[in-house]
């Protein structure tokens, strides 16, 4: 069966998304993405969608969900590279995916990752004293 | 069906005639053009004149579609698009064929004074014939005017959306006159295409020249500000009037989640300070060396 790859990278996973999303492989991300980050304890999730060129409502949800999976999780996710087309589309279609982190490339998308999970890791230390 | 044939036969017998009457027309009822103008429409006119009178000999003059009146069609339609660009009004255009009526009619009338009922049928199909003819004209005048106001309108497009390079990172788009949906489409297309080509984490949209901002464009901000962001750009929003900032008050219009700043200024600082750079004055004896 058709399956996106998940990259592990020290603490964070990666998945870039090089084909034509359909339901099917999106629930399949989903179901691998929140085992994965499960499994290696990650603490951020990077989505790279620079070759994506079609969204529907469905995907765009997926991602929002996706995100908000991996924050009850305890692992920041940043959608990187999102072009300018597919930006338009979800904002007509009223999915502004409130709540999720973006990042140009993938390279400020890591600094970010990096700064957010700082960020937790702040408050985390701070409320354990 | 006696009287077909006697148009073109006329125009055959007597085509220097009519035009020179028809000149004389056209020279009287226009409005004042210049010698060049009048060279231009005698040639214009003998031209007319000669396709005419082929054309009523050859094709039928109840249908003006077929290939024996291309020439005449041509004609008027290069004449109208001249005319168009020239700044002429549409009545103005259109009695170019309309005061050929006269001139026809009163030649049929000499030729055919004797039999009434003759007179009557060459007389109805010259004018049958002649209205096609304006009517075309008319449209074709249209069509050109269509053409340089579309075209206008592209480029007004065009010169009204730049996305100008502030400083590292940071984009500006100044917006200039009133935004419809056309317009904010390509501001949001530019603005994107931009932020992904050079790769800036911040992009301000001024509107201190947009006139009015109704809901309509002020939910064509906030899209252009959520797209921005879903493609990891922080928008801010500058050039907010005082009418304005009452106007998208009293129209319940949410802005808070997008950053908002009096001048393009204000804003600048802001992105500065967000992407963590800084402007400071230069020491005065560091500046004195500068110079």
């Amino acid at each position: 069966m058709e399956r996106i790859p998940i990259l592990k990278m020290g603490q964070f996973l990666l998945v870039t998304i090089q084909v034509d999303m359909h339901d099917r492989l999106a629930l399949t991300l989903q179901d691998d993405l929140t085992s994965q980050i499960v499994r290696h304890r990650a603490r951020g999730v990077l989505i790279d969608i620079s070759t994506l060129e079609m969204v529907d409502s469905f995907i765009g949800r997926m991602l929002s969900s996706i995100a908000s999976m991996a924050s009850l999780l305890d692992a920041q996710t940043v959608v990187v590279g999102m072009r300018p087309s597919v930006a338009i589309t979800l904002v007509e279609l009223g999915l502004s995916l409130q709540g999720i982190r973006t990042a140009l490339d993938v390279e400020k998308g890591m600094a970010a990752l990096v700064a957010a999970v700082a960020e937790t890791e702040g408050v985390n230390e701070r409320s354990e004293v | 069906m006696q009287a077909k044939g006697k148009l073109s036969e006329t125009l055959g017998k007597r085509e220097a005639e009519i035009t020179s009457k028809w000149l004389e027309l056209q020279a009287a009822g226009g409005k004042k053009i210049s010698a060049a103008e009048h060279a231009e429409t005698t040639r214009t006119s003998r031209e007319f004149m000669s396709a005419f009178k082929a054309a009523t000999q050859k094709g039928s003059t109840d249908d003006i579609t077929g290939p024996e009146w291309e020439r005449v069609r041509e004609i008027i339609s290069d004449l109208s698009a001249s005319r168009a660009k020239g700044g002429y009004s549409a009545s103005e255009t259109a009695s170019f064929v309309f005061s050929l009526k006269q001139p026809v009619f009163s030649v049929l009338r000499d030729e055919y004074g004797k039999d009434p009922e003759v007179l009557g049928d060459a007389i109805w199909e010259a004018t049958v014939l002649l209205d096609k003819l304006g009517l075309l004209t008319t449209e074709a005048y249209q069509k050109t005017r269509e053409e340089v106001i579309s075209r206008q309108q592209q480029e007004l497009l065009e010169l009204s959306t730049p996305v100008v390079r502030l400083w590292e990172n940071v984009l500006a788009l100044p917006l200039i006159g009133t935004l419809d949906s056309a317009r904010t489409q390509v501001v949001m297309q530019n603005l994107l295409d931009a932020i992904v080509d050079t790769r800036s984490d911040f992009a301000i949209i001024d509107i201190t020249g947009v006139p009015v901002v109704d809901t309509l464009v002020a939910q064509h901000l906030l899209k252009t500000v959520a797209a921005a962001r879903l493609m990891g750009a922080d928008c801010l929003i500058s050039g907010i009037r005082p009418q304005i900032a009452q106007t998208i008050i009293h129209l319940g219009v949410d802005l808070t989640n997008v950053t908002t700043k009096a001048t393009l200024a204000d804003a600048f600082a802001v992105a500065l300070r967000r992407s963590g750079q800084t402007v400071v004055k230069m020491d005065k004896r560091v500046a004195a060396e500068a110079k």
